[in-house]
């Protein structure tokens, strides 16, 4: 379990991180999301232990990382976002010399090696140079090494990033199989659709700030203030316009002439919404179809986020 | 001691630097240089008096260069080795994943302070056969090559952990370098040149040979400690020009040992953030 209360990281007024407050459950998913430079990485670094929090706590099974980083150390596996591998070092000893690392005896890394590289598919690559690597074969590498000691946390700072979709495929598959392992994991992305899938709960960051947190359903109704309702109408659009630009809830009408269709934003619940649609019909409207348009997660993304963008 | 030489760092970097063909390549010309400069000496020597011999005191000098150059090597070297131990990593972004790991600070230090230097302590023991060549003709004890060793261990050491202290403390590799450089330039060069110009101010107003003041320049300088172990007597005199008995090499080791453990107690400190600062 994860436990953070209050972490801020500044950087003289910039604040990277502000006011961080998060329960993470055991053996779930955590997908963070945000922006570029939104406080993800940030996070990440603080609770793997490479940068201090400026203020605030936070407890890795029980463990606070500010008191006791060295016992956090052996409860992660953390994977940067952006990592460099050893020259000259080949698959199989790289992963050793992380098992030493981790105070794991040879006849234990002896045997846990070929299983990791099992799991990462990358069993024909033992005694390559890991230099020589794809950019997706380092990734899974690199996840491989994070799981040497068996650590109960997984850390995984944007794993897809610069992968092409057969690489992110391959890695999203090994996440459900660590998932299924029962291994607790955070992972960031700054694409959403990306990790809601895979993830138990969400957060969603911007400019340091917490701005939702929860399952990906109750994350989309909170950051989805007004939903798309399109009315499909077999003509007469003019007294439509002027109809639906009466009701207070409604807003940024835009017409779709050649499929005959008026598009609105609309504020009301769906009680307010079927209110409407009979008031639309007492009025005459020549209305074929009424119905609110699915919004997919990279929009509400993109809503979330433009604030960030535009700066 | 073999939980220290077990060290994970230790054994990968040695394993990546041996693997490498620079290094055996760069120990083939150390010892095919060295031959050469002995061999060609005592020829050179013997022919040059004419005699057909090679006399004790020449057996001696010959010894006294070889250590000047064996302690030259030590100084230009260990800064190049040692200085890029901590930034290359930082700057190929794979010092986070090392600092997550369970290895303490002080593991990872000396794990890359003996790396670095394993190297140049290969080099310095595979040329002890040439280096002892000069037993054959005489004019050397073995106690004086086992205290000069000594005083190279001692000396490697204090660059490399110094080396070490500016690659964790500066983020870039070449300023690391610059300032190991600088550092071994000012314990030689700079305290050489503060040596002379003390002994002449003390000469001049004093009418003496030294002051304390020119001790302690002396006593840090690497050079003029050599002179002490190759030429004893050379000590005794630094004490009764001083009138410090304390003997040269004796507040040099003190002095050396000193800035040993303050570099690797900042290397070990400074590596990884202090998680609890803020409190």
């Amino acid at each position: 379990m994860i436990e953070i209360k209050g972490l801020t990281k500044k950087y003289g007024s910039f604040y990277a991180l502000k006011d961080l407050n998060l329960s993470i459950e055991e053996g779930t998913v955590f997908g963070f999301v945000g922006a570029n430079g939104a406080g993800k990485s940030t996070t990440f670094s603080i609770l793997a232990t490479l940068l201090q929090p400026t203020s605030g706590e936070a407890w890795i099974n029980g463990i606070n990382i500010s008191l006791h980083p060295h016992e956090v150390r052996k409860q992660i596996g953390y994977m940067p976002d952006f990592f460099g591998v050893y020259d000259q070092l080949k698959t199989e000893e790289y992963l050793d010399f992380y098992g030493a690392s981790y105070g794991l005896d040879a006849a234990q890394r002896a045997v846990l090696i070929p299983k990791l590289l099992e799991l990462v598919n990358l069993s024909s690559k033992r005694n390559d140079y890991v230099d020589l690597l794809s950019r997706g074969m380092k990734q899974r590498l690199c996840l491989a090494r994070a799981l040497i000691h068996d650590p109960k946390v997984l850390i995984l700072d944007e794993p897809a990033s610069g992968l092409d979709p057969r690489a992110r495929v391959e890695m999203r598959e090994i996440l459900r199989e660590l998932k299924a392992m029962g291994k607790t994991i955070l992972i960031s992305s700054h694409i959403l659709p990306e990790l809601a899938e895979m993830c138990d709960t969400l957060g969603v960051i911007d400019s340091g700030e917490l701005i939702a947190h929860g399952s990906v359903q109750s994350i989309q109704e909170k950051l989805q203030s007004e939903k798309v309702i399109s009315v499909k109408l077999t003509g007469d659009y003019i007294e439509a316009i002027r109809f639906f630009e009466n009701d207070p809830l409604v807003s940024q009408i835009t017409e779709i002439q050649d499929r005959g269709i008026l598009q609105f934003l609309y504020k009301g619940t769906e009680h307010d919404q079927l209110d409407l649609l009979r008031k639309a019909m007492s009025a005459g409207l020549p209305i074929l179809a009424f119905s609110e348009e699915e919004t997919d997660l990279e929009d509400v993304f993109m809503e979330i986020t433009k604030g960030a963008e535009t700066l | 001691m073999k939980e220290l030489l077990a060290n994970p760092v230790l054994v990968k970097e040695i394993k990546l630097r041996f693997r490498n063909i620079k290094s055996f390549t760069g120990l083939f010309f150390y010892l095919l240089i060295m031959g050469i400069f002995v061999f060609g000496f005592i020829n050179l020597t013997s022919s040059i008096s004419g005699s057909g011999f090679f006399r004790p005191e020449e057996s001696f000098m010959l010894f006294s260069m070889l250590s000047y150059i064996q302690l030259g090597l030590i100084l230009f070297i260990t800064p190049g080795l040692t200085a890029g131990t901590v930034s290359s990593e930082r700057e190929k972004q794979t010092l986070n994943i090392l600092l997550t790991t369970a290895q303490s600070s002080f593991q990872i230090i000396f794990g890359k302070l003996l790396s670095s230097i394993a190297f140049l302590l290969l080099l310095l023991v595979s040329g002890l056969p040439i280096y002892s060549m000069v037993f054959l003709y005489g004019g050397v004890a073995p106690s004086q090559i086992a205290s000069i060793f000594l005083f190279y261990f001692l000396t490697l050491l204090v660059i490399g952990a110094l080396g070490v202290m500016y690659s964790t403390l500066l983020r870039r590799t070449i300023v690391s370098m610059i300032s190991t450089y600088g550092t071994m330039i000012f314990l030689t060069a700079v305290t050489g040149f503060f040596l002379i110009l003390s002994v002449s101010l003390s000469s001049a107003t004093m009418g003496t040979g030294a002051s304390p003041l020119s001790y302690f320049w002396a006593c840090i300088n690497p050079g003029v400690v050599l002179l002490t172990l190759l030429e004893p007597g050379f000590s005794d005199e630094i004490a009764q020009m001083t009138g410090i008995p304390l003997p040269l090499w004796v507040s040099y080791s003190i002095f050396y040992t000193l800035i040993f453990v303050g570099a690797i107690w900042l290397s070990v400190t400074k590596l990884r953030v202090n998680m609890n600062k803020y409190r």
